[in-house]
């Protein structure tokens, strides 16, 4: 790990113009972020941490949303009482992640900044990397690429994202609220992540020196919902396929779904195709089918992983029945 | 037992004398408490820190090594490379007194044969200092092209006959039923929980090895040829092993290049292999590709068994895996012949995992079998029944005590084998596996027994404990346990009086932790060193002015729970061993014991000597979408007389969760442009985590092999883990109709099934 400064602002100001320097980075619960820097792929010269921040709250909103502080650890908010009810596919999402201990630590806004799990990003041994090092090419597309995106993916990088939670909140239609030297916005969480096209290393639309503050998820459109995630094993590691969903379902025919699939893209991926497929429609296996084959109609396979083209299928379909059951 | 949970009540009602009791470890409370010290947390004054640094090419040589930014760094005291190392000497090859991992000592020339190569090691005050500055070391490779192919298929050259007999070519040929298959097995890396760490302390011409190591006395004189020296200067102390499964059996390199570093600086100096250098440096189970063909009457017996196969090795040693360790004799066949080959590649040289051998080569064999009762419409269990031998027959040797008939008749029942309907996807969850196809799936499997030359010393002291000392080691399997329960089983006292020294080579020389052996070779040398310790104190108490027994008939007197008495008498009316020692005026009474290995003893000649298994598994399963999980095993263990049975079935829930792994999720991948192992870390490597592993129902026959030692007991570190990967691919196969041949199943295999719903 190479020699850094440690700030440990007080305020959310305080915090944003520290952060506003070259090489600095905010720090949360560091899972990702320290863990990277053991290996010498982030190499940070200030650190600013942002744990004594008042940004650990969760509050029930005017609108029947919930506002999420940046700072709320990943346990106690798959824990939360109104996440549990109303939210119950972040819940299972974020329960699905990682294991209790990193749970723990992980933040609300860490998670949604976590970094690809691609193995030639994390090892500044191994061979060229876009993200890593901009411009010196892609080890993974000739490489080990098993685990790596179908959807989304481009010459440059095929890395996949490896959020659950991320995964969760898109489908919520999570709105992520930021604090920069600019001033404050909010970004719909749809808009937030960016496609690697041709600058992989650019993976949102963060500026430098911009916190996270908090995320507001609006009212869910049912409380029928469900979080599932395929992988090897059973716990500690991250998805090959998952699928979020959310669904309104009158008389045996869905009114309105949100379905976000994990694991598959290289940013969460909102299923839009598969949503008009299923609007208005009865919920049986037939159109869960078509709303599958919708989802993955992109996806570009690569080596190692045209399977993730079925499993991902087979995973929007489960998630779906048993969303509507 | 639910859930691998061992029932405490039931084991201790197994036996009333302390052998076979479930005895809990004598030094668990020690690592509980974190005060059991392990290799990497030995900590001396001036101590400083070494870091290597790793080839980044697989094949090649160094054109140019610059350390003179990292000899600028803060912090830092010395770079070793080729250059500056010295001399360093090779182990003398095929000599088994003394045995090396690697036959390169570390930096031997500028040939690198394999990523992660060590090429230099930075020494600095810290840690910290020492990983930033091996950064900072320059290296320019002469980079040549690499042999990284996992397929082995394209070998075309010699092969050796490892056991032949009768015609096994025209067997086959006339045999009326006929599997004939290619059986592959991945490379694997060893990941025992503690990684691999060296601490050298010198002192004068005399070196301190703190090792990581399962044969302290092996690693003694290794050493002392690596370095040079003789082995009276080296000391070598493995006080508590978080296993090693056969990575740590011989020394690496990594122990040479702190010894050479420590002596340059004069300080203490550690080296701790990280868990990355785990997948490149220190060993891995190579893969294997095995051809078997068996042929088979109708109803089924054996008539030809062959098994052609072939596993990777590195440029640098030739390890022959030894696949057909128990194809010869683990049925009856007239026809057989077993051959072998090797085919380099540019990996880090394998050592032994877990059942070499046998482990791989019973996934062929037992796959075979199960594609063979398929073949011939016969119960896969039945169909082993039927081919049991009388004896040995690659031998001719008896067997010295093989169960393993009743190992599948008691698995069978205990499993409820009789409830499985062989069609495949057929079976049905109820209650929590409603909605889930099941599949049962069963394998049979052996591994070698063997005794090793052994000393022991036993001390009964003036303070009423007893001690006992020998280099051998406790790998955590319970080696510390079954010293004290022979102690307290041959002299009587109680197991907080009794003292366990070992992982130290200021010991009499000791086994090996490997192979299954150290509990059967050390055994012999305990009981024979009681029994000299307490003949010893018989005589002083019969020849001591002053002792309540002087001038009695020392044959007449016993020691019985510490206390010395007429063997006619209850032992409280005789007197501590203690006070014959205080009257005798001497200081202790020592005995030493003596093991002869098998292969010295004309008795264990005659003898086939083996453990035997039966494993069934179940599997459930979600065909919808490609879900696979192993819900339920039933291990039957004939491994002798078993001297705990806490740490004995804690080694089979283990080795089974060991298997679902190797069956399901293991494999090391090397990247195929440079030879990096590219999910070398515990998040890329999958294990089984505690949600994979299954209800484990462990069953131990029993049964005493007195040709091993006088309990009878042989050993079960390794029978646990073989079987257990073809009795999943059979269980899988089973629910899906997929069978995999080639290790790990993977989701990618489960999705061709044409179950679609459950
Ligand atoms: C072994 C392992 C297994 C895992 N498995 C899973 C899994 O299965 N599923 C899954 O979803 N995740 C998994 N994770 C990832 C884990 O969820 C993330 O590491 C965690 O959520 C990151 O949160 P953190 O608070 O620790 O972030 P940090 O490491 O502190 O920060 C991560 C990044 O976010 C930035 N940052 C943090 N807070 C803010 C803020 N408020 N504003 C702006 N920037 C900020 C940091 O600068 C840094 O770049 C795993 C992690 C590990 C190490
Ligand atoms: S996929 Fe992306 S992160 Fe991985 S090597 Fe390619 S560029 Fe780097």
């Amino acid at each position: 790990m190479n020699q850094f400064n440690y700030l440990h602002p007080a305020s959310t100001d305080q915090a944003v113009s520290s952060a506003s320097s070259d090489g600095s980075k905010f720090i949360a619960g560091g899972t990702t972020l320290v863990d990277l820097m053991k290996l010498y792929v982030e190499n940070p010269s200030t650190l600013v941490d942002v744990n004594d921040l008042p940004l650990a709250q969760v509050e029930s909103l005017p609108n029947g949303g919930l506002r999420v502080g940046a700072m709320v650890r990943n346990s106690d908010l798959a824990f939360h009482p109104t996440v549990k009810e109303k939210y119950a596919v972040l819940s299972e999402a974020l329960l699905s992640g990682a294991s209790p201990q990193l749970r723990n630590m992980a933040t609300t806004g860490g998670n949604l900044l976590q970094r690809t799990r691609c193995p030639y990003f994390r090892d500044v041994t191994a061979g060229p990397c876009n993200k890593r090092n901009p411009g010196t090419g892609c080890s993974a597309i000739d490489g080990f690429n098993r685990t790596m995106a179908i959807l989304g993916t481009s010459d440059h990088c095929i890395a996949t994202h490896p959020s659950d939670m991320d995964v969760a909140m898109t489908a919520l239609e999570a709105l992520i609220f930021i604090e920069g030297p600019k001033g404050k916005r909010s970004v719909p969480i749809n808009d937030f992540y960016k496609l690697p096209g041709d600058t992989p290393h650019i993976e949102n639309v963060l500026e430098p020196g911009e916190l996270i503050t908090h995320v507001e998820i609006p009212p869910a459109i049912s409380t029928k919902q469900h979080y599932l995630k395929l992988r090897d094993r059973a716990s500690y590691e991250f998805a090959l396929a998952s699928a979020a969903v959310v669904a309104r379902v009158e008389g045996g025919h869905i009114h309105s779904v949100r379905i976000a699939m994990g694991g598959v893209g290289t940013r969460p991926w909102r299923a839009h195709e598969a949503e008009a497929v299923l609007t208005g429609k009865p919920a049986t296996p037939a159109h869960f089918q078509a709303a599958a084959e919708a989802a993955l109609r992109g996806a570009k396979p690569h080596t190692e992983n045209a399977f993730k083209v079925e499993l991902a299928k087979r995973c929007v379909i489960r998630a779906l029945k048993v969303a509507t059951a | 037992m639910a859930n691998g949970a061992m029932d405490d009540a039931s084991l201790n009602t197994a036996t009333t004398s302390i052998i076979g009791a479930a005895v809990p470890r004598i030094d668990g409370p020690f690592k509980a408490t974190g005060t059991a010290q392990y290799t990497a947390d030995f900590h001396f004054p001036n101590l400083v820190h070494a870091v290597p640094v790793q080839s980044t090419i697989a094949n090649g040589t160094i054109r140019k090594l610059d350390t003179a930014k990292a000899e600028s760094m803060p912090g830092v005291l010395l770079v070793l490379h080729k250059d500056n190392i010295g001399k360093l000497y090779r182990v003398i090859p095929n000599d088994f007194s003394a045995t090396s991992s690697e036959a390169r000592p570390p930096f031997e020339d500028t040939r690198i044969f394999y990523w992660g190569q060590y090429v230099a090691v930075v020494i600095a005050e810290t840690l910290e200092q020492a990983t930033a500055a091996a950064k900072a070391v320059q290296v320019e490779y002469d980079s040549a092209p690499a042999s990284l192919k996992p397929s082995l298929a394209d070998y075309a050259g010699k092969r050796k006959s490892v056991s032949k007999r009768g015609d096994v070519n025209k067997a086959y040929e006339e045999a009326p039923v006929k599997v004939d298959q290619l059986y592959v097995t991945p490379v694997e890396t060893h990941n025992p929980i503690e990684m691999h760490a060296s601490v050298a302390v010198w002192d004068g011409d005399n070196v301190t090895l703190y090792e990581t190591t399962q044969g302290v006395w092996n690693a003694k004189l290794a050493m002392a040829q690596i370095l040079g020296i003789p082995s009276e200067n080296v000391q070598i102390i493995t006080k508590y092993l978080g296993s090693g499964f056969g990575g740590k059996l011989f020394p690496w390199p990594h122990s040479a290049m702190a010894a050479v570093a420590a002596k340059r600086l004069n300080r203490p100096v550690k080296l701790s292999v990280n868990r990355r250098m785990m997948f490149s440096n220190v060993g891995h189970r190579p893969r294997c590709e095995q051809q078997m063909k068996i042929g088979a009457t109708k109803d089924g017996k054996l008539v030809a068994l062959r098994q052609d196969y072939l596993n990777h090795t590195s440029f640098i040693d030739d390890i022959d895996e030894g696949c057909g360790e128990c194809t010869p004799y683990l049925y009856s066949v007239p026809n057989l012949e077993v051959t072998s080959a090797l085919v380099q590649r540019n990996t880090g040289t394998p050592s032994p995992m877990r059942g070499p051998g046998a482990v791989p080569g019973l996934f062929a064999m037992e796959s075979a079998m199960d594609e063979m009762a398929i073949a011939l419409n016969i119960d896969p269990v039945e169909l082993r029944l039927r081919n049991e031998p009388e004896k040995d027959e690659s031998t001719g040797q008896k067997f010295s005590s093989r169960h393993l008939k009743e190992c599948l008749e008691t698995g069978r029942e205990k499993f409820g084998w009789s409830k499985r309907n062989p069609a495949i996807g057929s079976m049905r969850g109820t209650g929590s596996q409603a909605g889930k196809i099941l599949g049962w799936g069963m394998a049979a499997a052996s591994w070698g027994a063997f005794r090793f030359g052994a000393n022991a010393s036993v001390e009964l002291c003036p303070n009423g404990r007893v001690c006992v000392r020998s280099a051998t080691q406790d790998i955590g399997t319970g080696t510390y346990t079954i010293f004290a329960q022979v102690l307290h089983d041959k002299i009587g006292v109680p197991l907080d009086r009794i003292d366990v020294f070992l992982g130290d080579t200021a010991h009499p020389e000791g086994a090996m932790s490997g192979g299954s052996w150290a509990t059967a070779s050390c055994i012999p040398s305990l009981v024979m060193a009681c029994d000299n310790a307490k003949r010893t104190l018989l005589r002083l108490a019969v020849e001591t002015e002053g002792s309540p027994h002087h001038n009695h008939d020392a044959a007449k007197l016993e020691l019985t729970s510490g206390f010395v008495h007429p063997s006619d008498q209850p032992y409280h009316q005789g007197i501590p061993f203690e006070e014959i020692i205080r009257i005798a005026r001497v200081s202790g009474v020592t005995g030493q014991g003596r093991t002869v290995s098998t292969f010295e003893d004309p008795k264990a000649k005659d003898f086939s000597l083996h453990s035997y298994s039966a494993v069934f598994v179940e599997v459930e399963w979600e065909p919808d979408i490609a879900r696979l999980r192993v819900s339920r095993v039933v291990s039957v263990i004939d491994g002798g007389k078993i001297i705990n049975r806490k740490a004995a079935a804690n080694q089979i829930m283990g080795a089974v969760v060991m298997g679902v792994g190797m069956g399901l999720l293991e494999e090391t991948r090397y990247d195929q442009r440079n030879g990096q192992p590219i999910n070398g870390s515990m998040a890329d490597y999958l294990v089984a985590t505690c949600p994979d592993s299954p209800t484990i129902d462990v069953t131990f026959l029993d049964y005493p092999d007195l040709v091993m030692n006088e309990y009878g007991a042989r050993g079960v570190g390794e029978i646990g883990l073989a079987g257990v990967a073809p009795a999943i691919t059979a269980a899988v196969y089973h629910a899906t109709g997929i069978r995999v041949r080639e290790l790990p199943v993977r989701i990618e295999d489960l999705l061709k099934s044409n179950i679609r719903e459950a």
